[in-house]
């Protein structure tokens, strides 16, 4: 009978306990409020673009950072070099070879607290089939109901094979590829 | 008035004669390439060699309106140097809007010009496909006009040399 009670205590409390951490946690990606960007020289010429498609999932609670994970995947095929030519020719098989390869995924595996509201995020950045441990600084910034999440880390493009052939040397299309992200979440309900 | 162009003078229509060429067949060869690391190679070294053909004529206007060129024979029927001062203002007036529509076009379509791979030309429009894709129109068409004024500079400088046998053309040689 105690045991019984106590299931019932636990079940009544339960649907509670979760709600309050969910109300801290920020949870609801929204994707019209976050945008991925990137940058690359091109002979001496900084250029950039962005992807018009990624789907993020997140939870963040800054009372508990270590316990933030989130999961972005980006749809390679909604990228965005600022011309048309440039569109189709990334798409194709020695750049990001969509057709095999279309999503690019980031898995988070850690996150550090590394002073005022900047936190290192740890993870698995896997883009063409290639997988590379990353750090990525990020930066969080209370917005009402919504948190942004904002920062940037480069990536070898050598190093996930994005540009081979005749495009493998890096002398017109540099191998550093700055990535920039603005993630707005709000907080779940 | 001086029968004779300065060394400066020569030396600079030379020159540009040189890089024009050079740049105009660039121009016409490389814009319909696939999309190649080379064709990257060929409109970055197009866009330097234009920035320099600009500075180039900025020189050469400064030098022309300090230093009078020789005049033309009077010999030479008064249409026909009205035609001859024409042309060359023609030539001077495409020499200077040809690298500025492509500076433009540039900054239009969003590829900034940065001089030799070092120095950043800045852009004076900000991105917009329609703008870019129209002022690549205005940049071809400019040197289509340029090509034929170029034609008529050449004929007419075959023409004072072979059929006049004047000094039109030797006086803007080397050891004159």
């Amino acid at each position: 009978m105690k045991r019984f009670i106590l299931t019932l205590a636990l079940a009544a409390g339960l649907p509670l306990a979760a709600n309050t951490a969910q109300a801290a946690a920020f949870n609801q990606v929204q994707t019209d409020k976050s945008a991925i960007t990137f940058t690359y020289q091109q002979m001496g010429v900084k250029m950039d673009g962005k992807f018009r498609k990624f789907a993020a999932k997140l939870s963040f609670d800054p009372a508990k950072p270590t316990e933030a994970s989130t999961t972005i995947d980006v749809d390679l095929t909604s990228v965005d070099t600022g011309a048309p030519e440039g569109d189709q020719e990334v798409a194709g098989k020695p750049w990001f070879n969509t057709k095999a390869f279309p999503t690019a995924q980031f898995v988070s595996t850690g996150v550090k607290a590394v002073g005022g509201n900047r936190y290192d995020v740890t993870g698995k950045l896997t883009i063409k089939g290639k997988t590379q441990d990353i750090v990525v600084p990020a930066t969080f910034t209370p917005q009402g109901n919504s948190g942004v999440f904002d920062g940037s880390f480069t990536i070898r493009r050598g190093d996930f094979a994005i540009g081979e052939g005749a495009w493998a040397k890096f002398d017109i299309v540099a191998n550093d590829i700055q990535i920039k992200f603005r993630i707005t979440a709000a907080s779940g309900k | 008035m001086t029968d004779r162009y300065t060394g400066t003078a020569k030396t600079l229509h030379w020159l540009m004669a040189i890089l024009l060429f050079g740049l105009l067949a660039l121009g016409f060869y490389m814009h319909d390439l696939p999309l190649s690391p080379e064709k990257l190679k060929l409109y970055s070294w197009h866009k330097w060699a234009g920035v320099t053909a600009f500075l180039l004529v900025l020189v050469r206007l400064a030098w022309r309106v300090t230093h009078l060129p020789p005049a033309l024979p009077a010999s030479m029927p008064r249409i026909m140097q009205l035609a001859a001062h024409a042309g060359h203002f023609a030539l001077y007036a495409l020499m200077i809007a040809i690298p500025l529509s492509g500076w433009l076009m540039s900054s239009a379509k969003g590829f900034q010009t940065v001089w030799f791979g070092v120095l950043p030309i800045p852009d004076l429009l900000d991105k917009n496909k329609e703008l870019g894709d129209l002022l690549a129109i205005v940049h071809k068409g400019l040197n289509l006009l340029f090509v034929a004024v170029l034609a008529g500079h050449i004929g007419a400088a075959l023409k004072h040399h072979f059929i006049d046998r004047d000094d039109i053309l030797t006086r803007m040689l080397p050891k004159h």
